[in-house]
């Protein structure tokens, strides 16, 4: 489903050049949950930033379902962007003075869709939050918070799951919970995940570990067996 | 994203910002207002001036003499001795035959004190003859105008105007009461039959404060009337032409008629027709009407400044928030839409509002005193659709340079900062 070849990303400040992605080769097929990991600097949300759309490649190609997106307009990658990829970052992004239900209609609104309502309420009980529909953000938990993020993300039915260190701003029972959600969309839903942490814990959730330095790919593994056993890692 | 999720978004943003908005809309809302305001106030003074040279009678011709023309009282005795106009140049012109001449009337005008038992008051005495209500279309309340009889036998009657009558008589009936005329600072005065009273003149007409006589009864009584070679001085002739008659073509013969009498080749009277004064008139209003349109145009330029600034500040506070948008997938278009929307509808919300107010506010000052002057308003539709075209065109411009600004934040700075 996706496929990098040689993707570099040069970012220029001032006289020096920092090669953020220094050609990477990468392929995701679908129903995948893979965890990029690396630290600071090591290309990872750089890395995600191009998967997602956010950020174009320097040099390099890739081939999204088949097609190669890197030369697309800048309205049709948002356009892909919306229907094709959900993101949850560390920050759950939420809009202040909208409802749960209103932050999830968001990505409804800019496709045009129907029935955006029954869609977004839809989208929190996938995510466990159907008593907090009306809820703003400030009356929600960060757990919750982060699932209306993630709800928002689901609702486009995406075909692929993009997470920026969605535990980071999170207690450890409630990364419990929120990582064996991810797990079970995998699961039972079919969904891909790609999730960049630096957290061997987190990344011990996914099935597929990618560890990048220096802007490439050093290490690509499965992870162990035990990590897809129902109560997770062992902590 | 659909117009209506647009207008949607756009209200939720402004409501969240309630006192803000309500500043940045209150520089469009007067502006809008005073726009409108302003015109009414010009487009009125206009209408009433011009409904006051109406008023003075139809198919007129004035003569006055320079000197009289030059002070603005046209009572004042000083005028009055300067004064080159005779009665014979009027009774030249109706007997000259110029075709288009239908009425000629004399009139000399000059200050007194009219005094009735206790009361009195100051007035313009106008003495003239029988044809001068026709000229002038002066109604009467109760008794009659100065009849032929009256011109004839040098009567001492007074015709009053209304303001005169209610001041001397309070309310009594005034016919047949005698009322002293006081000329020249109390030096000559005389007795005064009261025949009849005007109706109530509208606007700021001058013949509610009027006593007019009959020119034979106060001529051979008044001696600083007359020149020293004798000729009754004039102040005013008024010439009525007959409807549709070559007003032009009247002035001329009559100018001509009168160089040749006064033997002089360059005019010592001034000779403006109704149309004239009128095309005067409009012509200052017009000049201000455009002033005061100016500076309310200077208000809205200053109002539209004010929507574009705080769309500026709104879009740099709004960097996450477009950022997030951006990340669930809207459009740079559907960016610019969500500003464009905004700032339109803050501006037509001061728009339509300002609108509200600058009708209301003329309608409240019609007819209001204002330093001794009776305002008159006129709201021009044109003022409201312009008004509110430039509040539109204000928030299309001043909200699609911020909204080119919003499309350039970059979504993952956005996303990735707290």
């Amino acid at each position: 489903m996706i496929r990098l070849q040689d993707v570099t990303r040069v970012y220029s400040t001032g006289e020096t050049a920092v090669h953020a992605l220094a050609g990477v080769n990468l392929e995701i097929g679908g129903g995948e949950f893979v965890a990029i990991m690396g630290q600071s600097g090591s290309g990872k949300s750089t890395l995600m930033n191009i998967i997602g759309l956010l950020d174009r490649p320097s040099s390099g190609s890739y081939a999204f379902g088949g097609r190669d997106v890197s030369q697309l307009s800048e309205d049709a990658r948002a356009r892909l962007r919306g229907s094709a990829f959900g993101f949850v970052f560390q920050f759950y992004n939420l809009l202040p003075r909208m409802t749960a239900l209103e932050q999830v209609e968001l990505p409804l609104i800019y496709q045009g869709a129907a029935d955006r309502k029954r869609r977004a309420a839809e989208a929190l009980v996938r995510v466990g939050l159907q008593d907090r529909i009306t809820h703003l953000p400030t009356e929600l938990s960060g757990g919750e918070q982060q699932r209306v993020a993630i709800a928002r993300s689901l609702v486009v039915n995406p075909l692929v799951l993009l997470a920026d260190e969605p535990t980071g701003a999170l207690d450890t029972a409630t990364e419990h919970e929120l990582m064996t959600l991810l797990s079970e969309l995998v699961d039972q839903q079919g969904l891909t995940v790609v999730l960049v942490t630096h957290e061997p814990e987190v990344a011990a959730y996914a099935r597929r570990t990618v560890r990048m330095r220096d802007g490439r790919i050093v290490e690509d593994s499965s992870a162990p067996l035990v990590a897809a056993a129902p109560d997770g890692p062992a902590q | 994203m659909s117009p209506l999720d647009a207008f949607r978004i756009a209200l939720r943003a402004i409501f969240a910002n309630r006192l803000r908005s309500a500043l940045t809309s209150l520089g469009l809302i007067i502006g809008v207002s005073s726009v409108i305001v302003l015109i009414a106030v010009g487009q009125g003074t206009q209408r009433g001036v011009t409904d006051q040279i109406r008023g003075l009678g139809t198919d007129l011709i004035f003569i006055e003499s320079s000197a009289e023309a030059t002070t603005s009282q046209t009572g004042a005795l000083a005028g009055l001795e300067q004064s080159t106009l005779v009665q014979g140049d009027a009774a030249a012109i109706a007997a000259d035959g110029i075709p288009g001449v239908v009425a000629v009337a004399a009139r000399v005008a000059v200050d007194a004190q009219a005094v009735a038992g206790a009361n009195n008051v100051g007035a313009q005495i106008v003495s003239t003859s029988s044809g001068y209500a026709e000229v002038r279309d002066l109604a009467i309340r109760s008794g009659s105008f100065i009849t032929p009889l009256h011109d004839e036998d040098g009567a001492l009657v007074a015709v009053l105007g209304a303001r005169v009558a209610d001041t001397l008589y309070e309310g009594l009936d005034p016919i047949g009461q005698e009322v002293r005329l006081s000329f020249v600072g109390g030096r000559i005065t005389l007795g005064f039959v009261v025949i009849g009273v005007l109706e109530e003149q509208g606007g700021a007409s001058e013949a509610n404060d009027q006593v007019f006589v009959p020119l034979s009864g106060t001529a051979g009584r008044l001696r600083f009337l007359y020149t020293p070679a004798g000729d009754l001085r004039v102040t005013q002739i008024d010439v009525q032409t007959a409807s549709g008659a070559d007003e032009q073509r009247v002035k001329e013969d009559v100018t001509e008629l009168l160089l040749f009498l006064h033997e002089t080749p360059e005019p010592d009277f001034v000779i403006q027709s109704q149309d004239d004064l009128i095309s005067a008139a409009t012509e200052v209003s017009n000049t201000l009407s455009i002033l005061l349109g100016s500076i309310a145009g200077i208000s809205l330029l200053v109002g539209g400044i004010g929507v574009m600034n705080i769309m500026l500040v709104s879009v740099t506070e709004r960097t996450r928030e477009i950022g997030i948008r951006r990340a669930v997938g809207a459009t740079a278009g559907d960016i610019v839409k969500q500003f464009v929307t905004e700032a339109l509808t803050l501006s037509l919300f001061g728009g339509i509002v300002g609108i509200a107010i600058g009708v209301g506010a003329s309608f409240a000052l019609d007819g209001r005193e204002l330093g001794g002057q009776e305002m008159t308003t006129l709201i021009q539709p044109w003022s409201i659709a312009m008004a509110f075209l430039v509040a539109a065109g204000v928030g299309f411009a001043s909200g699609s340079y911020p909204a080119y600004r919003a499309t350039t934040v970059d979504p993952i700075a956005a996303l990735r900062n707290e």
